[in-house]
Parts: structure tokens; sequence; C-alpha cells
């Protein structure tokens, strides 16, 4: 049911890898303070992996994140995504990248709450060009997935915060990513709806979806099958579980 | 790479969601424009109607005095009266091809005046017929102004000023009709139409009668001419006319043609330079304010911007997440001011020429003298131009310079942002 249209894991790198992260470094230069935020990880993901970083606060798996979602840039080193360097990418391909390859669930859910949710998880095809039809049967699709197609027509603000985590999903799969990042997706919910959330990210994977998850929870961490370990902006260890 | 079709969606939706806002932009913008509109409609229509009454004492006409000399020459000393004789206007004509018309006057103060049992006494001048039309005496329908025939004839016939036929006549036609010029009987022509006028000597044309020159000289046997009405023919030549007559007239009555004080002269076409130069500054002063005016409009066009900017940061974020370009963030926020601008620019136009309409009703109806002086605030193309222009500049940098903010927004930051 949540399998890929496109195949298993999308297009990879030459050798097979969909992303390769080689001694990527982030420094933030704040005033006269550098904070070295990543100090060169290396890292490396193949199509349909199920992987959780995990960390004490401050370690740098945000900065990660970001960086592999390309909201951000590295310093230093190499961000080979589907083969190809992203560092030397231009803001407006970045964004045509995160379009059509990342998709973003976060812990605030950072869904626009003016409009509605059925806007909210147009709004990626509209990014992407989609025509009017193929982005309504999308999204209509897209809610009887996470099972919300009676609250498609219902703001943010008056859907649970497991709703809201659900939409925000529906968002991500918009428009059929390579890669799904999400940080601390159930940070803000209930143990309930947090274990819901989770269940629906092990169905994904099932379908044939790569899935990282940045987790505090240890629990939710040994669900997934690979947990990367990060301190002081290095991993300390990378094991299948 | 720009987007229009989806620019002008994401805008309608954020028209969708903050219509109050919006509103009460459109509307301080609107009020900046019907400032600028009304200040410049009121600096054309005093443009105007100091314009008409500049005309009321003839175009492009230089009137000369005889005065005294300054400089002693050929013998005579200094501080000789001049005088005009009747024969010099066509000296002058002769020597000087440069001049279109001149017409000698000669000026009676309170001749006795009798019609019935009304009894005035006015100004009374006796001109050439040429006069009329230097001198901006245009007569009422029925009427004509003096003409060739009475010149030569020496006849009794006299024109008479709006005020004046009021006072003799009262609300009767006066043409045909018979007036006593010091006791002698003359026929009225014409009567002038009604006219505005600043400019003049001796008191307004309205409050006079003409008559012909040479009747004049036959009446009262005056020899000299109490001044010359000049129009040369390109008012570009003003000034070498000017040179010319001090020439012409210097020959004759022996003064330096370098003396100014010998021929006075009041130039007219001098004069309208300068009010047309302090119209024009008037009416810079006027544009400057009310531009002021748009542009504490535009500030505040630009400021609510900026707000919106800082309070959709996140959601900019969240777009740039999902993969907007940099022209889907700023694209709608431009949209936007120029909309904000150009609606309010609309409304406040219709408001303002509304306004200008209005008001000219209320003139037309109302007979008050400051009313008449202010002028009918006059809507002209290019004042409807300069305000578009204006409106156009203010909303497209009052857009651009917020959405380069937004898209400057770093997602990874925005995305934080609360």
């Amino acid at each position: 049911m949540f399998a890929r249209k496109n195949g298993n894991g999308g297009a990879a790198g030459t050798n097979g890898f969909l992303i390769e992260l080689a001694g990527i470094r982030k420094v933030y230069r704040t005033g006269a303070l550098d904070v070295e935020a990543l100090r060169g990880i290396d890292l490396a993901v193949r199509g349909n992996e199920f992987i959780a970083v995990v960390g004490p606060s401050g370690s740098g798996k945000s900065t990660l994140m970001n960086i592999l979602g390309c909201l951000d840039t590295p310093t230093e080193g190499s961000y080979l995504l589907r083969g190809e360097e992203v560092a030397r990418f231009s803001p407006d391909r970045l964004a045509e990248t995160r379009n059509r390859h990342v998709g973003f669930v976060f812990q605030n859910f950072n869904l626009l709450p003016q409009i509605t949710a059925y806007e909210n998880v147009e709004m990626p095809l509209l990014f992407r060009g989609t025509g009017a039809r193929e982005r309504r049967e999308r999204v209509e699709r897209l809610f009887e997935q996470v099972a919300l197609l009676d609250r498609m027509k219902h703001r943010p603000t008056e859907l649970s915060g497991g709703q809201m985590q659900r939409v925000a999903i529906a968002r991500a799969l918009a428009c059929d990513p390579d890669i799904i990042l999400a940080d601390e997706p159930t940070g803000n919910l209930d143990s309930g709806s947090g274990r819901d959330i989770v269940h629906l990210f092990e169905e994904l994977w099932t379908g044939g979806r790569t899935i990282l998850l940045i987790t505090h929870d240890e629990s939710i961490a040994k669900r997934t099958r690979r947990i990367v370990q990060l301190q002081d902006g290095k991993v300390v260890s990378d094991e299948m579980t | 790479m720009i987007r229009p079709l989806l620019i002008a969606r994401l805008f309608r939706r954020s028209v969708r969601i903050q219509r109050k806002r919006m509103t009460l932009t459109i509307m301080a913008v609107a009020w900046g424009t019907i400032a600028i509109v009304l200040l410049l409609s009121f600096g054309e229509g005093l443009k105007r109607s100091m314009d008409t009454g500049r005309k009321g004492l003839g175009s492009g006409i230089l009137v000369l005095w005889p005065g005294q000399t300054e400089k002693a020459y050929a013998g005579f000393p200094q501080g000789r009266s001049l005088h005009f004789l009747p024969e010099d206007p066509r000296l002058l004509e002769k020597s000087i091809p440069e001049i279109e018309a001149i017409s000698g006057e000669m000026i009676r103060w309170g001749t006795q005046l009798v019609v019935g049992r009304t009894v005035l006494n006015k100004k009374l001048t006796g001109v050439e017929p040429i006069f009329g039309d230097l001198r901006a005496h245009v007569p009422e329908p029925g009427g004509r102004f003096l003409n060739e025939l009475d010149q030569r004839q020496k006849r009794r016939v006299i024109f008479l000023g709006t005020e004046l036929k009021k006072d003799l006549f009262g609300e009767e036609p006066a043409e045909g009709k018979r007036v006593l010029v010091n006791g002698a009987p003359f026929t009225v022509v014409g009567v002038m139409r009604e006219k505005r006028q600043m400019g003049m000597y001796g008191g307004p044309d309205e409050d006079h009668a003409a008559i012909p020159l040479s009747t004049f000289q036959a009446l009262f046997g005056d020899p000299y001419l109490d001044d010359m009405v000049v129009k040369p023919r390109d008012p570009n030549r003003a000034e070498h006319v000017k040179r010319r007559i001090n020439e012409v007239l210097g020959a004759k009555y022996r003064f330096d043609p370098e003396d100014s004080r010998a021929v006075r002269v009041w130039d007219t076409i001098e004069n309208a330079r300068t009010f047309l130069k302090v119209m024009f500054g008037i009416e810079i002063f006027l544009g400057i304010i009310g531009g002021l005016t748009l542009l504490i409009g535009g500030i505040g066009v630009a400021n609510i911007m900026y707000a919106v900017v800082k309070q959709r940061t996140q959601a900019i974020g969240v777009q740039m997440a999902l993969g907007a370009f940099r022209s889907d963030v700023m694209g709608p926020i431009v949209l936007e001011a120029v909309v904000i601008t150009c609606v309010g620019g609309a409304v406040g136009i219709a408001a303002g020429w509304g306004i200008v309409q209005g008001l000219g009703f209320v003139q037309g109806h109302v007979e008050s003298p400051a009313m008449e002086f202010i002028g009918r605030p006059t809507f002209s193309l290019p004042i409807a131009g300069v305000t578009v222009l204006i409106l156009g500049m203010t909303g497209l940098l009052a857009g651009y310079f917020p959405s380069r903010r937004a898209a400057s927004v770093q997602p990874a930051e925005a995305l934080r942002h609360e």
C-alpha cells in the first residue's frame, strides 16, 4: 500500500548508494565564536534503509539532517545525492532537489496554519508544477493512505497532534521522494500517537521507502534497522540492529 | 525561473488569508493618492485661473509710457520729459517690421457719462481700432469694438466696459443707445464681454469706456498720447523690439537709445515668463507635498510587507523546504505590494476625480470671489500620469525590498523560528 511507484529505493549513485557523505564539516560563525557542529561525518545510505540517528542534544543531529535535506550546505566535504555533488548546486537547484528527492517530517509539524490540510499536502506538488487533476488525485490518495480522508478540509489547528503529523507525512510523500527525513517526529506527541506514527514509518519502510529518523527515544531507535550514534559532531557508532 | 501562475495562486491564497490587512493598506494608499490628486488639481486650477486673469490685460503686449531722460544727450540735459505724439505709432509701425500691431491711447479721468438720470464720472480712453484685439476688449454678442470707419470719420461711438454698462443701463441692452460724454451724445456700439483681469494700469477695463482716438482728440484737444500698446510678431523677439523702439524714438526725440528711463516699458511677455516659472514652481511644490504624502503610504506598505515577511518567516522556510524557488517566495510579496498600490491608487484617483468634479459643481453654483480666484480644480491627464508613475514606483519598491529579505531567509533557520 505504501510502495513507491517507481521501483525500489529510487535511483542510486554509481556505486549503489543513495547518499554518500564524506568528511562533512559544518561550522557556524556566530560573531567571534566559531561553532563546529559537524567534525567530519562519513555516512553512506542505500535505498530502502530504515535508519535512526541518535545522540545527545548538541551532537549535531539536526545539522546533519539539514545538510542531508539540502536545507543547508556543508562548510567542507562532499555530499553525493544519487551520485550528484549537492555542494555545488545553486539555491534554486537545491530547492528543486528538496522538492523531488527529499520529504521532511518535523517535530513541530511545520504545517501552514492558515490553509487547509489538503492545501498543505498539495503545496509540494504546486512547487513541482504538477497539473491540477493529477494533483487532486494524488493528494486524495495520500489522505487515504494516512487515513485522514475525512479531515482534508480542516485547518491544521483543528486537528490533533497525531493527525497533524500524519498530514505532515502525507505532505512529505507528495512528490514521491527518495528519502524521508524525520526530525524527532514523535517529540511533540503523546505515546499513543507516537506509536501510530512509528508504525506508519514501518509500513512506509516495508513499502520500499528509505527513512532516516532523528530521535532521542531508545525504544523508537530499536525499531529501526540501523542506528547511527553521533557525539560532538562525529559518528561514534554505526550498527545494524 | 519565474512561474507566474504559481505566483498568482500563492498571492490569491495570501489575499484570502489576510483580507482585512490588505483592505486597510489599500485605504492608506488611496488616501495618499487622493491627497496628491487634489493638490495637483488645485495647482492646475490655480494656474489656469491666474492664466486667464493674466490674459485679461491682453497677451504678448508691451505698454510704453513716456518717461524722463536719465542721460544728457546731444546737447540736451538729463531729466527732460518726453511726450508721445499721436503719429508716433505709425512711425514705429513703419520703422520696425517686427511689430505686429500698435495702438496709441489717450486717457481722461473723471469724464462725465450721462444716461437718463444716471450721472457717472469715469475713466474715458481714446484708442485705435486695433486696441480691442491688443487689450482683450471682446464685445458681447450683438455689439462690436470701434472700427476703422469710426476712427477715420471721428464718429461719436462708444464701447463700454462690463461693469460700467451695468451701472449705466442695468440689465437692459445698451447697444444702439445714447450716452452723453461731457454733454456730447455718443452711440453705444458694443459692451465688453465679462473677463477676469489681473494686470492693469489705471483701473480695470470693465470700469472704463473707449471711444475712437480721433474723436477723443477732436473732443478734448489733447496733443499727446498717454501710452502706446505694442504687440511684437514673435514674443521671443520682444527684447529686440524694445531696443528698436528706443532707437527710433531716440532718433526722433533726441535721447540716448541706451537710456532706460526715457521710455518706460511694461513687458507683459517677460512677466508671463516669470509667472509661468512661478506657477511651475508652485506645481512642483504641490507635487512634492503630494508625493511625500504618497511616500508615507508607500512606506506604510513596505513596513507592512516587512512585518508580513517577519511573521511568515517560518512559513517561508516551510515553502523553501518543500521546494519553492526564490522567485516563488519573492513573487507573491512583490505582487501583493503592487496590487495594493494599484488598487489603492485607482480608488484614490477615482475618489480624487470625484471630489474635483464635485467642487467644480459647487463652484458653478456658488458666487464667491475667493472660490473664483482659487480657480476650478482641474484634473488633467498629466496629473493622472504623474500619480500613476509615482504609485507604480512606490509599489515596486515597497514590494521589492521586503521580498528580498524573504528570499534571503535561510530555510534551516526559518524552520526553527517559532
